[in-house]
C-alpha cells in the first residue's frame, strides 16, 4: 500500500525523487477515503510551488478535497489522462494515477518515510 | 418511464386550443411569430393524467414515508399552510403592485404579512431586524456575508478573511468565498469548536466567523460565550447559520447569545415541502448596528398605519432578489408560526430533540456513535466498524431504501469516517421510530450473515444500484426506454 521507494505527507501525497525531478500525486489512503474519484484539477505547466501549498483538487462520489504540494519548484509536466479518466487515482495510485512532475529547487523537507506515513494512517482508517 | 413527448401519438388530443379568428400575423408582431411547430405532445386527458400520477409514485416524499435525511429537517408540512399560501387575495396580487404610485392600498394585506413575519422571526431569534428576500438558505448566507463585509468597509476596517469551523456545512466556506473572503478553517475537538484553535487563527484580518449551532454532529456549541468573547475582541461578526434552528426554537436566542447576523431556512424550520432544488426562502436577521446594510426594498409602517416599501437606504447592499423574495414561502412559515404559537414553537425543538435522543439510545448499541452524548435534533452513526464485512455507509443507506425509507445523510459531516447522519425530526410518532430501527437492525444483521444482499441492495425500486462515477460525471439525460 505504501511503497517504500516513496516519500510522504501528513495530508496523503506522495512523491518519488529521481534526481532533479519529483513525481507527486495521493495515497492509496487518500483514494481510499475518498472513493470513486469523478474530477481531478491539476496546476498549470510552468507555476512556481512551495511545499504545503495548494496545488489542486480532487473531488469524489463523497467528498471534495485540495492536493498539497510535496515539494518545492516549478511543475514541468501533469497528467492530462487524468481529465478523462480520473479512477486511475483509484486503481493505481502510483503509477498511472500519478498527478504532477516538479522540477526541484530544494531538497525535500520535513517528508515521512513509507513506515511512519503507515503508522500515521493506521489510526485513521478502517 | 417514457418522456410525456415519447407516448404523443398523432391525432390523439385532450384539449385543443381554438384556432383564432384572426390570422395572428394581422396583430401579432413579425418578430414574435412562431415559424416551426411548437412540438407539443398529442396526448388525451387521461394519458397525461396517468403519465404524471406515475411520476408522482416514482417520487419520494415525506408525505409518503419517514425521511430521516440528516440536515435537511424533511418533517411533515401541515396542510393548513397551503391553505394560507392559496388564498385568492395573495396569489392573484402582481408583485409589482406595491411599487406603482397610488397602489400600494391594493396590496397592504401582503405587505402586512411581510412586516409582521420580520418582527415575528426578530422575536424569535433575538435580533433588530430581518430581510425576506434570500430566496433559500446558501442565499441567506451570501446577503449575510456581503453584509458583514458592507460593516467592514464602511469603518474603514480592512478585512479579508472569513473563519469556518471544520464541520461547518459546505454551502458556508462557498458563501463567504464568492462574497470575496478567504476561508480560514478552524479544527474542532471532540466535535465542537475549539476556543484555543479559534485564538490562533484570529487576527485583524479577520472580518468574521460562520457557525452552526447545534453543529453538523448535531451538538450544542457548549463553549459559545468564550467564542463570542474571542470575536468581540477583534471587532469581527459572529454569523449564525440557522439550519438547525428547529433544534432550539423557544429556548436560545441567537441575537441574545451575542450573534450579529443570522440566516434562516423557512422551509425547514417552518416548514414548506423542499428538496430537489426548492422553494426555499432564506430571510437573514441582524443586530442593530448592521441594519443600515440590509438590502431593498424594506418594508415599514407609516405613522397612519399603512404599510410602505422604502427603497432609500444609501448604506444597503442593494437588490439580492427580484421584488420581496420567495413570498409563499414566507407566507407558509407566517401561517405555521401563528398557528403554532409561542408555546406549539417550544413543542417543535423539544420533539425534534427528544425524538433523535431516542433514536440514538436504541441505535447506540448496533452502531458506533463516535461522539456519543446527549444530542439536539439529530445524531451522526459511523459505520466504519463494518468495513472488515466489504459494507459501507453507502450500502446500508441503498439498503434502507428497500424497507421503503428514505435514507439518512451519508459521508457527511466528513470529520466522522463512513457518516451515517439521522434526524428523525419531530413530526414522526414512536412507531415510525421503532420500525426504522428494527429495519436497520435487520440490515446491520444482514450485513454480518450475508453481505452479498446488502451490497446487492436496492432491489425494489425502479432502479438498482446507479454508478456514481458515471453520475457525476457524464451528466446526461437521455430516454432509452
Amino acid at each position: 500500500m505504501y511503497p517504500n521507494d516513496l516519500l510522504y505527507t501528513k495530508t496523503h501525497e506522495w512523491a518519488r525523487v529521481e534526481g532533479e525531478t519529483a513525481t507527486m500525486g495521493v495515497t492509496w489512503f487518500a483514494q481510499e477515503q475518498l472513493g470513486d474519484l469523478t474530477f481531478v484539477e491539476l496546476p498549470e505547466i510552468g507555476r512556481s510551488v512551495t511545499p504545503g501549498e495548494e496545488i489542486g483538487s480532487v473531488e469524489s462520489v463523497k467528498a471534495a478535497s485540495e492536493i498539497y504540494s510535496p515539494l518545492a519548484g516549478e511543475v514541468i509536466k501533469v497528467n492530462q489522462d487524468l481529465e478523462n479518466a480520473p479512477e486511475l487515482v483509484n486503481q493505481d495510485p502510483y503509477g498511472r494515477g500519478w498527478m504532477v512532475r516538479i522540477r526541484l529547487s530544494a531538497r525535500p523537507e520535513g517528508l515521512l518515510e513509507a513506515s511512519a506515513y503507515a503508522a500515521l494512517t493506521a489510526g485513521q482508517g478502517h | 418511464m417514457k418522456t410525456v413527448f415519447a407516448k404523443s401519438a398523432p391525432g390523439r388530443q385532450g384539449v385543443w386550443p381554438q384556432a383564432p379568428a384572426k390570422d395572428p400575423s394581422a396583430y401579432v408582431p413579425e418578430n414574435l411569430l412562431r415559424k416551426t411547430c411548437a412540438g407539443l405532445p398529442s396526448l388525451s386527458e387521461l394519458d397525461v393524467v396517468r403519465h404524471f400520477s406515475g411520476l408522482s409514485r416514482q417520487n419520494f416524499g415525506v408525505d409518503g414515508n419517514f425521511y430521516p435525511l440528516g440536515s435537511c429537517t424533511m418533517k411533515y408540512n401541515p396542510r393548513f399552510m397551503e391553505a394560507a399560501a392559496n388564498l385568492p387575495g395573495f396569489t392573484r396580487l402582481h408583485p409589482v403592485l406595491p411599487q406603482l404610485k397610488g397602489a400600494g392600498r391594493h396590496c397592504q394585506g401582503a405587505l402586512e404579512v411581510m412586516y409582521e413575519m420580520e418582527r415575528l422571526l426578530c422575536e424569535i431569534c433575538g435580533m433588530d431586524a430581518f430581510t425576506l428576500h434570500p430566496m433559500a438558505g446558501a442565499h441567506g448566507e451570501l446577503t449575510g456575508a456581503m453584509i458583514i463585509a458592507a460593516y467592514h468597509k464602511d469603518k474603514g476596517n480592512k478585512r479579508t478573511k472569513i473563519i469556518c469551523p471544520d464541520s461547518a456545512h459546505g454551502t458556508n466556506p462557498a458563501s463567504a468565498a464568492i462574497a470575496g473572503f478567504e476561508v480560514v478553517s478552524v479544527p474542532s475537538k471532540d466535535g465542537m469548536v475549539d476556543p484555543e484553535a479559534l485564538a490562533r487563527v484570529l487576527d485583524d484580518q479577520v472580518a468574521g466567523m460562520m457557525m452552526t449551532c447545534p453543529n453538523t454532529l448535531g451538538l450544542f456549541e457548549r463553549r459559545l460565550p468564550e467564542i463570542v468573547a474571542l470575536l468581540r475582541q477583534v471587532d469581527a461578526l459572529l454569523y449564525y447559520d440557522g439550519a438547525n434552528l428547529n433544534a432550539i426554537l423557544g429556548k436560545m436566542r441567537v441575537g441574545d447569545v451575542g450573534f450579529d447576523v443570522v440566516h434562516l431556512n423557512l422551509h425547514k424550520t417552518f416548514g414548506t415541502p423542499h428538496g430537489g432544488g426548492g422553494p426555499g426562502a432564506g430571510p437573514v436577521g441582524v443586530s442593530r448596528r448592521l441594519t443600515p446594510y440590509l438590502p431593498i426594498s424594506r418594508v415599514v409602517r407609516l405613522k397612519d398605519g399603512q404599510f410602505f416599501l422604502d427603497y432609500d437606504r444609501p448604506k444597503s447592499i442593494g437588490y439580492v432578489a427580484p421584488f420581496y423574495g420567495n413570498f409563499g414561502v414566507a407566507l407558509k412559515a407566517y401561517a405555521y408560526i401563528l398557528r403554532l404559537g409561542r408555546e406549539g414553537l417550544v413543542r417543535v425543538s423539544e420533539n425534534a430533540v427528544l425524538a433523535a435522543n431516542y433514536l440514538r439510545k436504541r441505535i447506540e448499541k448496533h452502531l458506533d456513535i463516535p461522539f456519543n452524548r446527549t444530542c439536539m435534533h439529530e445524531f451522526v452513526a459511523s459505520a466504519v466498524n463494518l468495513a472488515g464485512r466489504g459494507v459501507r455507509a453507502l450500502d446500508i443507506a441503498k439498503a434502507l431504501l428497500d424497507k421503503g425509507c428514505h435514507a439518512p445523510t451519508i459521508y457527511f459531516p466528513l470529520i466522522v469516517r463512513e457518516a451515517i447522519m439521522i434526524e428523525p425530526t419531530e413530526t414522526e410518532n414512536k412507531a415510525t421510530l421503532d420500525r426504522f430501527v428494527d429495519d436497520l437492525v435487520d440490515i446491520l444483521s444482514s450485513a454480518s450473515a450475508d453481505p452479498a444482499a446488502v451490497l446487492a441492495a436496492p432491489r425494489t425500486l425502479p432502479v438498482s444500484r446507479l454508478d456514481e462515477t458515471r453520475a457525476a460525471r457524464a451528466m446526461e439525460l437521455t430516454d432509452d426506454s
